[in-house]
């Protein structure tokens, strides 16, 4: 049984973060990381050391198997409110063997197989369902919409190519396949392989920089989204005028909010254009709206929305120091209703914690690590020749498992698919 | 507990019927066989070969449970082949080309020879329904046979129709009348049902072949047989054919396509994508030139010669052109022409893991009915159903297998959670954990659950733990004592020389550590025999990898023992979305590890059925207390 752990608190910059373990291994973990087991139930300090030195100091409280709200082996690491020092957490953790990222509703599940939920709980699940599937469905978009998503979809079909090569020549061995499928094979996989590689040497970067929520700002033009941007971030990073159509492109700008890390995007006006480099602008502006963590709907009193929103997404109307001060109103100029917009912001994201910001680039870059350890043995196997062909397909398979939550679920249909579209089988 | 004539009657004599009858015999229930003909029995009516990649594996599993299929081939193999033999065990697939007429005398005087089992000639036409369960079956010429439980493996007989060319008649097999009136009765259960097609190639008379121009195939020198209790081959041992169509023979294809019945529009039922036939092959791959055909006799004296690879549904006329265009079969004599044949297939998804229909109690289905292709796929299913047939008859405890067991469990788990889309034959890529569901350790993995249920006979079980004991000493010499590096270096050995000390079986692992060098270092490994020493090289190859998987293989486990009962409502699953929810109603998953591979499934999600089943099963002990 694995290991499993996850950040219990809410994400972003609070007072204190909780890293929670669960199974076996959950105690030896501590022990690694802290040096020592403190007494059960008792809250000590401790230094969290990973393999670049102290971590963070942090108190520790452990709680023993059928004692715990799981009913496994459980610790709890309570550490500095920083993402910085939750995500080097995180990250020693999965290094440790037994150990892994907690999928979303997992910790419950271990406790009802082991009898400690009761039926009120129990219904407390619907409400996770929800916001992960909400979550997932976010975290997909933003895969499949950014770079990483066109990376993914080649890494995929090179993959299952790979794949369907080798089971051609095992599973149709006394069909007429080709005998040796070694170079292809091969350069298909150095070739993902080198890839991968240099994605995990981004994705570090861009973790540092990155994290966090996204939030759009959407509204028709000249409404006032680049002059609400620029109140947000406190300084002129759009450029704004009283010409409509001046945002033709989105503009990303990093900012605390309210303590949480937030990407907020300006994009272009959305309204219905002839210009067809407008109109680029606008349907860009739409799908990148959409795929962000939350959306400001910002709107002149009396109008709509430009397209449908999204469950919590915040509808705001611009300008009231011209129509007048009331709920749901702001003036980026005067910044009235800010300090409330800032607040309904943070409360929004906090609920969307789970499978965003941090786990997900932490839970991606580990899938292509795993994967990339696989791939190498992989090659070296392939290069051995058919007596190893088995135990390659089958490192194959473990590095497609690995990066399933990137490249999608590929499964025996999928290379069955490959292979009878490209050799001729049936004797 | 109602009175019965018996407790199982199988009907069909194919080779899911004739596995179900024999598997519930074994165990003790009174089972009557109903088949047409007893000539009938055992009939290979489509190649004349068993085993193979995947099918081979499926052999060896009904061998480890006692079953039949694996001796009998073996007593009428006439050329054995094991595939891969150079790659790994774990892909190397048994197989054989049988002789026809010794496969089904053999299978016929078996079912005889067997206790608890008769077998009745006729024709069934209806079930006995007690409410919604079935208790019996009716026969064409009126009478009745009660029974606990009924396994129908109608093949392609329900609502079969043969195709040669534009000429259509209804039928199950050549020369046989298809299966009318039960099929009516299969509808009014209001199982979805749905229609698949295969074909055969024309059979040729070998003695109009010239075989003089002509590659030969001949079988492995050292012949591997299916049963873990054949010791040696039976049958006299031949040789196949092989040779290729051209250009000649696609062009003459080509012409008539409007002919064939499935490019006239005729067909719709759904065909194999890895068995099309050569009007497939021509149409979708017309950059190939020419595509192989193996000639395969069907007997030690038997004229007739299988010529697989050129299945089709052409008419008559132009079989004998593309026939002989090819070389060697210029003046060969068509002796029954090719034809396609479509045929209903129940839902497997109606099924649950024993092949009960969910919802007809007492019913049992098994092979080509369940969408599935292949006499080994169709015997696997076979062994499942007869063996759940007798259980729930004798009122048992019920037997399913897993995918981390066997073959058969990863077919019956492909079946029932995903449903077919072509007809169904096993590969071993379906088999995730196939490094440990391997051809050699069959015995290893299924014998003892059949020692369990009690479908194993005394002879095979002496025979079995007499191995596992010369097994189980063979790993204890090859475990005994752990050698550095350095010791290892001495014997010609080459491991890293990283401190840590390795058992004999550690460095069996390495790829390319011979016995023969172990042996050097421990005498007493000579002293093994030299199947057992075979069998300990193979699990050691592998212990690493299958160590790796343990973690999945106990999850999964897991999953597939939280059942869902038959009666759950998905519907009332609040927090689900409605598209899963619908998805769910529509599969209605018999276990969590199968609603886990339904499309859009969450962990979470996995959680919330999870806790209504346990929920379930709360208020059930409630309600009793």
């Amino acid at each position: 049984m694995d290991t499993i752990f996850a950040l219990a608190t809410a994400p972003g910059k609070a007072g204190v973060a909780i890293v929670r373990l669960s199974g076996p291994s959950a105690w030896t973990a501590i022990e690694d990381l802290c040096g020592s087991v403190p007494p059960l139930r008792v809250a000590s300090l401790r230094q969290v050391r990973g393999s670049g030195g102290v971590l963070d100091e942090a108190l520790v409280l452990v709680f023993d198997a059928g004692a715990s709200f799981t009913g496994e082996q459980v610790a709890e690491l309570q550490l500095h409110g920083s993402t910085a020092v939750v995500a080097a957490v995180l990250t020693e953790l999965s290094g440790l063997a037994g150990l892994r990222q907690a999928e979303a509703g997992e910790f419950t599940r271990r406790a009802l197989e082991n009898g400690r939920l009761d039926l009120a709980q129990v219904e407390g699940l619907a409400d996770l369902i929800d916001a992960e599937t909400e979550a997932q469905r976010r975290q997909a978009q933003r895969v499949l919409a950014g770079e990483l998503g066109a990376k993914a979809a080649g890494w995929r079909k090179d993959l299952i190519r790979a794949a369907a090569l080798l089971e051609a020549t095992i599973d149709f061995a006394d069909e007429d396949v080709p005998v040796d499928v070694t170079p292809e094979v091969r350069d298909l996989l150095s070739g993902v392989s080198a890839s991968l590689a240099a994605e995990v040497a981004g994705v570090g970067i861009a973790e540092r920089v990155r994290t966090g929520f996204e939030v759009a700002i959407v509204g028709a033009p000249n409404v006032g989204k680049s002059t609400l941007l620029n109140a947000l971030a406190g300084r002129e990073a759009a450029i704004t005028s009283d010409i409509a159509g001046t945002t033709r492109d989105v503009i990303e700008v990093r900012m605390d909010l309210g303590g949480l890390p937030v990407t907020v995007l300006d994009t272009a006006g959305v309204r219905d254009t002839l210009d067809p480099v407008e109109a680029i602008g606008v349907q860009r502006a739409k799908d990148r709206a959409l795929s962000a963590d939350l959306r400001i709907f910002l709107v002149e009193e009396g109008d709509a929305p430009p397209f449908d929103w999204l469950e919590g997404d915040l509808v705001v109307v611009s300008k009231s120091d011209v129509v007048g001060s009331g709920d749901g109103r702001i003036s980026s100029r005067t910044g009235e209703g800010l300090d409330w917009l800032v607040g309904s912001v943070r409360t929004r994201l906090e609920g969307l914690a789970a499978g965003s910001g941090v786990a997900t680039r932490h839970r991606h870059r580990l899938a292509m690590e795993r994967s990339l350890e696989r791939l190498a043995v992989a090659v070296d196997l392939v290069e051995r020749g058919s007596d190893g062909v088995e135990l390659a397909a089958e490192e194959i398979r473990s590095a497609v498992r690995a990066l399933e939550s990137l490249i999608g679920l590929v499964d025996v249909e999928s290379l069955l698919d490959d292979i009878f579209s490209s050799f001729c089988i049936g004797k | 507990m109602k009175h019965s004539d018996v407790d199982v009657v199988v009907i069909g004599g194919g080779h899911a019927g004739c596995e179900a009858a024999a598997a519930s015999a074994r165990l003790g229930a009174r089972t009557i066989l109903v088949t047409l003909k007893r000539d009938g029995i055992g009939v290979m009516s489509c190649n004349p070969a068993i085993g193979g990649l995947g099918k081979g594996h499926l052999v060896r599993e009904i061998d480890a449970l006692d079953g039949v299929m694996g001796r009998i081939a073996d007593l009428a193999g006439i050329q054995f082949r094991l595939l891969n033999r150079r790659k790994g065990p774990a892909v190397q697939g048994p197989r054989a080309q049988a002789d026809r007429k010794i496969y089904r005398t053999e299978m016929l005087a078996e079912l005889e020879a067997t206790p608890n089992l008769q077998i009745v000639e006729g024709e069934v036409v209806d079930f006995r329904m007690d409410g919604v369960r079935v208790s019996g079956v009716v026969l064409a010429d009126g009478a009745a046979i009660d029974a606990g439980s009924v396994v129908l493996t109608t093949g392609t007989f329900l609502r079969g129709v043969i195709h040669i060319g534009d000429q259509t008649k209804p039928g199950g097999r050549m020369g046989d009348k298809p299966s009318v009136r039960l099929a009516e009765r299969m509808d009014s259960f209001g199982l979805r049902m749905g229609r698949l097609k295969t074909g055969t190639p024309p059979r040729l008379d070998g003695r109009t072949i010239d075989w003089s121009v002509l590659e030969q195939q001949p079988g492995d020198a050292e012949p591997v047989l299916f049963s873990f209790l054949s010791k040696t081959v039976s049958a006299k041992q031949i040789a196949c054919g092989i040779t290729y169509t051209n250009e000649r023979t696609h062009e003459i294809i080509r012409e008539n396509l409007g002919r064939s019945a499935m490019y006239s529009g005729n067909i719709e039922g759904v065909g194999p994508r890895y068995c099309p036939s050569i009007e497939d092959k021509v149409v979708r791959f017309a950059e190939k030139t020419s595509h192989q055909i193996f000639l395969e006799p069907e007997g030690v004296d038997d004229h007739t010669v299988y010529p697989n690879g050129i299945s089709t549904s052409l008419p008559v006329d132009v079989q004998e052109d593309y026939v002989h265009s090819v070389r060697g079969l210029e003046n060969s004599v068509i002796l029954q022409p090719g034809y396609a044949i479509e045929y209903d297939y129940v839902d497997p998804r109606s099924l649950n893991l024993q092949l009960g229909v969910k919802s007809v109690p007492g019913l049992f289905l098994a092979g080509q009915i369940n969408g599935t292709t292949g006499y080994e796929e169709a015997a696997a299913q076979g062994m499942v159903a007869g063996l759940n047939a007798a259980k729930s008859a004798m009122d048992q405890d019920p037997v399913e297998f897993g995918r981390t067991d066997s073959y058969i469990g990863v077919m019956v788990d492909d079946l029932t959670s995903r449903g077919v889309t072509e007809p169904y034959r096993m590969f071993t890529s379906r088999a995730e954990f196939r490094l440990s569901l391997r051809a050699d350790n069959a015995d290893q993995r299924l014998t003892p659950l059949g020692m369990e249920i009690g479908c194993i006979r005394p002879a095979r079980q002496a025979e079995f733990q007499a191995k596992m004991e010369q097994l189980g000493f063979g790993k204890d010499v090859l475990t005994a004592k752990a050698y550095t590096p350095q010791e290892l270096s001495v014997a010609g050995i080459k491991a890293s020389n990283d401190g840590s000390k390795r058992t004999l079986f550690d460095v069996l692992s390495f790829p390319d550590v011979t016995m023969a060098e172990v042996q050097a270092l421990e005498p007493e490994v000579s002293a093994l025999a030299p199947e057992i020493r075979q069998q300990l090289a193979t699990d050691a190859l592998y212990a690493k990898y299958i160590e790796r998987q343990l973690r999945d293989v106990d999850a999964l486990k897991k999953d597939e023992h939280e059942a869902i009962p038959d009666d759950f409502d998905f519907n009332a699953l609040v927090g689900l979305s409605n598209e899963l929810k619908a998805k769910l109603v529509q599969f209605r998953p018999t276990n969590l590890a199968q609603a886990g591979r339904v499309e859009g499934m969450t962990p979470a999600a996995l959680t919330l059925i999870l806790a209504r089943i346990r929920k379930a099963k709360t208020d059930a002990r409630r309600l009793q207390a």
